[in-house]
C-alpha cells in the first residue's frame, strides 16, 4: 500500500515538475525577449529569437536524458573495454585479443550467426505466408489473433512455456514434455532436447520464431492489404496463377516492408539474451553474445573489461543493420 | 467472328440484385460504350465480361463460346483499368511482356509484340522506365499497350480517362479513337459516365440505369429519339427540359396542355385512349429559340444568365415550380435578369413521354 502511494506521489511530482519546467523556462524566455509592448522592429526581432530558442526548451529534457542514458554509457563501455577486470588499469587491446582466442566467444559468434540466418528468415517467411493465407478466410482474424498472442508474452515467460514442451524425463517415466510425449507415443526414445549440442540452438530459435512470427504477420498483412486490387486483377487477366500472382506481383510490391521486418527481427536476434539465459544459460554449447557478456560482466565477481568489450562487439554488429533499417523504414514512409 | 452475346445476364450479391437480366448482342469490331449514373452496374457488367465477377444467372458468349466458367485469361479479353493498374515494380517493357511471359511465348515474339505496341503508342523511349517515372497519360498508354500485347478479341476499358486532367483526357480519347480504327476487327467495350466520351467514341451506346438497359442505339439516335425519360435526361447537357402536361387531343397529331395552361400540338401519333392522361413534355435547351412573335411555346422570367461566350444559358422561372427551365442560346444575347422572354422550338424536336416515362415516338 505504501509503495503504491509512493509510486502515485512520484508520478504526480514528476508531471508537476515537467509542467513547472516548461512553464517557467518559457516564461523566462518571454521575459528576456519580450514581444509585447515594443515597437514593431524590436518586437519582430525578439519574436524571431524566441521562435529559434523555444523548440530547444522543449527538446532539452529529452536530449539530456538521451545523453545520460544512451550516449554516455556507450562512451563509457568503449572506454571500459580497454581496462582490466576492475575497470582501474588501462590494458590496451588485450581484452579484444583475449576475445578472439576464447573458445566460448567463438562459439557465441557462431551461434549468433546461426540465429541470424534462421530466425529472421523463418519469422518473416511464416509471417508472410500466414498473412497471405488468412487474408481471405472468415476465421482469418481469429487465426491472426492466436498467432499474434505470443508477442504479448515476455521472452522469459515464453522460455518457461517452452521448457515444459522440451521437458525430459528418464526413459520409461511418464513424459510431461509435449515433444517427448509425442516422440514416445510414436515409439521413439525421449531426448533431453536442450542439451543436444548444436541442435539445441534450433530448439531455442523455435521460441523466438514463435514470438516474432506474429509481429511479421501483422506488419506484412497490413502491407498486403495496401497492394492495389487492380494490379492483382490485371495479373489475373494476364493469366497468372495464384503462385505467380503472389511471388511476381504481390511480394515485389511489398519488398520494402519485408526488408524492414527482416532487419528489425535481425537486430532483435543479435541481442537475444533472455531465452538463452532462461533455457540453458549458455550450457551445452548454446552460448550467445549477449548472455556471454552478462556472464562476464556480472557473474563470478565480474570482469568489467571483458564484459564491456563483448558489449562493444554486439553494438558494432547491430549499428549498420540499424542504420539500414531506419533508412529503409523512412523510405517506405515516403513512398506511401 | 468475335462478337459478344449476353443472354439474360444477372448479378446478385446475396439477396441484393444489381444486374437484372441484360440482353445484348455485340458484333465483332463494334465500339460499344456503357454509360449510366454511378451505381447503375456498368462497371459490374464489364467486370463480368472480363471474368473478374462471377455471373449469377444467364449466359455469356464470346465468339460463339459460352464463357461463364472460363477464367479471364482464356476469354480472349484485355482490360484497361481506371487506375492504370500497372505493376509498379516492373519496367514498361516488363509490364507489357508479363502476360506473354506467363503464357510462355518465345522471347522474339514477346519482343516483337511489345515493340510494335510501344510504336503505336509512342512509348518506345520509355520502355526501360518504371511506371512511377511516367506521367498519368503515359501510364494509361502503357496500360493500353499491355492490353494490345494480349492481342485480344475483346478490348475492355473501365473509365480509362477518369484519372487524367481535362486536356490529357481529350488527347487520350482521340488516341483511343485512332486505336479503334487501327484495330477494326477488335470489339471494344468502354465504360464511362462521361457522355462526351460516349458520344464521340461509340458505334452504339448502351444506357444503363439501376441494373437494366434503358436504351441501346447509335449516339445521335439516343440524342434525337430517346426511348424514355431517363435517356432523354441523361444524354445531352444541360439535361432536357421536362414540363408536366396533360394530353388534350389525340390522333395523327397530339395536343397537350402544358403546366401553366399553354397548348402545344406535336407531330406525334397517339391513340384516343391516351386522351386526358398525364404526360411529360420535353424539349432540349439547345432546341429553344427566343422569339417575339405570339406563336411561342412558353414564356417566363430569366432568373440566371450564364454567358459562356459561344453559348449563353438562360434559366427561366415561372412554368414549373422550383425547377427552372434552361435555354441554350448561341452567342451572347442581350438578355438581363428579370426580363420576360418567349421561346419557340422546331416541332420535330419536341418530345412527349407517357406517365411511365416511355416516349410516344417509340410506340
Amino acid at each position: 500500500m505504501q509503495q503504491l502511494l509512493a509510486a502515485i506521489l512520484t508520478m504526480i511530482v514528476g508531471v508537476l515538475a515537467c509542467a513547472a519546467y516548461f512553464w517557467s523556462t518559457n516564461f523566462i524566455l518571454d521575459w528576456i525577449f519580450p514581444s509585447k509592448g515594443l515597437s514593431g522592429k524590436a518586437a519582430s526581432r525578439n519574436l524571431r529569437i524566441t521562435n529559434a530558442i523555444r523548440p530547444w526548451l522543449f527538446l532539452a529534457p529529452a536530449l539530456f536524458a538521451l545523453t545520460i542514458y544512451l550516449i554516455y554509457p556507450v562512451y563509457q563501455s568503449v572506454l571500459l573495454s580497454f581496462y582490466d577486470r576492475a575497470g582501474v588499469n588501462f590494458v590496451g587491446w588485450s581484452n579484444y585479443f583475449w576475445m578472439v582466442n576464447d573458445g566460448e566467444f567463438r562459439q557465441s559468434i557462431f551461434n549468433n550467426f546461426l540465429w541470424l540466418l534462421v530466425v529472421p528468415a523463418l519469422s518473416t517467411f511464416f509471417g508472410l505466408i500466414i498473412a497471405a493465407l488468412t487474408d481471405r478466410i472468415w476465421w482469418g482474424n481469429i487465426a491472426k489473433t492466436l498467432i499474434f498472442m505470443p508477442m504479448a508474452i515476455s521472452f522469459v515467460g515464453a522460455a518457461v512455456i517452452w521448457k515444459f514442451i522440451y521437458d525430459y524425463r528418464a526413459e520409461g517415466a511418464e513424459q510431461i514434455g509435449l515433444l517427448n510425449a509425442i516422440v514416445v507415443a510414436l515409439g521413439g526414445v525421449p531426448q533431453a532436447w536442450i542439451t543436444l549440442p548444436f541442435w539445441n540452438n534450433f530448439f531455442l530459435m523455435v521460441i523466438l520464431i514463435w514470438i516474432q512470427t506474429g509481429f511479421a504477420m501483422v506488419i506484412l498483412s497490413a502491407a498486403l492489404r495496401g497492394i492495389p486490387e487492380e494490379t492483382i486483377e490485371a495479373a489475373v487477366i494476364d493469366g497468372a496463377n495464384g503462385w505467380q500472382i503472389f511471388f511476381k506481383i504481390m511480394v515485389p510490391q511489398i519488398w520494402g516492408t519485408i526488408a524492414v521486418v527482416w532487419t528489425t527481427i535481425t537486430i532483435l536476434v543479435l541481442k537475444v539474451f533472455d531465452i538463452v539465459l532462461a533455457m540453458t544459460n549458455g550450457q551445452w554449447q548454446s552460448q550467445v553474445l549477449a548472455n556471454l557478456m552478462f556472464d562476464w560482466m556480472f557473474r563470478g565477481g565480474g570482469d568489467f573489461g571483458r564484459g564491456a568489450s563483448i558489449a562493444v562487439v554486439i553494438m558494432i554488429l547491430v549499428v549498420p543493420i540499424m542504420i539500414w533499417n531506419i533508412r529503409n523504414a523512412a523510405k517506405e514512409m515516403r513512398s506511401h | 467472328m468475335a462478337g459478344l452475346l449476353l443472354k439474360d445476364i444477372r448479378k446478385s450479391y446475396g439477396a441484393v440484385d444489381v444486374i437484372h437480366g441484360i440482353n445484348l448482342d455485340i458484333k465483332q469490331g463494334e465500339f460499344i460504350v456503357f454509360v449510366g449514373p454511378s451505381g447503375c452496374g456498368k462497371s459490374t457488367l464489364l467486370r463480368m465480361i472480363a471474368g473478374l465477377e462471377e455471373i449469377t444467372g444467364g449466359d455469356m458468349f464470346i465468339d460463339g463460346d459460352r464463357v461463364n466458367d472460363v477464367p479471364p485469361s482464356k476469354r480472349g479479353i484485355a482490360m484497361v483499368f481506371q487506375s492504370y493498374a500497372l505493376y509498379p515494380h516492373m519496367t514498361v517493357y516488363d509490364n507489357m511482356a508479363f502476360g506473354m511471359r506467363i503464357a510462355k511465348e518465345s522471347k522474339e515474339e514477346i519482343d516483337r509484340r511489345v515493340r510494335s505496341a510501344a510504336e503505336i503508342l509512342q512509348l518506345t523511349k520509355y520502355l526501360d522506365r518504371l511506371p512511377k517515372a511516367l506521367s498519368g497519360g503515359q501510364r494509361q498508354r502503357v496500360a493500353i499497350g499491355r492490353a494490345i500485347c494480349r492481342d485480344p478479341k475483346v478490348f475492355l476499358f473501365d473509365e480509362p480517362l477518369s484519372n487524367l486532367d481535362a486536356a490529357l483526357r481529350v488527347a487520350t480519347r482521340i488516341e483511343i479513337a485512332k486505336l479503334n480504327e487501327q484495330m477494326a476487327d477488335t470489339t471494344m467495350i468502354y465504360v464511362t459516365h462521361d457522355q462526351v466520351e460516349a458520344m464521340t467514341l461509340a458505334d452504339r451506346i448502351v444506357v444503363l440505369s439501376a441494373g437494366h438497359i434503358e436504351q441501346v442505339g447509335a449516339p445521335l439516335e439516343l440524342y434525337e429519339r430517346p426511348a424514355n425519360l431517363f435517356v432523354a435526361r441523361f444524354i445531352g447537357s444541360p439535361a432536357m427540359n421536362i414540363i408536366p402536361s396533360t394530353i388534350s387531343a389525340t390522333g395523327a397529331q397530339t395536343t397537350v396542355t402544358l403546366a401553366g395552361g399553354k397548348s402545344v400540338t406535336l407531330d406525334i401519333t397517339t391513340n384516343a385512349s391516351e386522351k386526358g392522361k398525364k404526360a411529360s413534355f420535353g424539349v432540349r435547351p439547345e432546341d429553344l429559340q427566343a422569339t417575339h412573335s405570339d406563336d411561342f411555346l412558353f414564356e417566363g422570367t430569366v432568373s440566371i444568365v450564364e454567358a459562356l461566350g459561344e453559348v449563353t444559358l438562360l434559366y427561366i422561372e415561372g412554368l414549373v415550380e422550383n425547377e427552372p427551365l434552361i435555354a441554350k442560346i448561341p452567342g451572347i444575347p442581350q438578355v438581363n435578369r428579370g426580363d420576360k422572354v418567349r421561346f419557340t422550338a422546331d416541332k420535330a424536336k419536341l418530345h412527349l413521354f407517357d406517365a411511365e416515362g416511355r416516349s410516344y415516338r417509340a410506340y
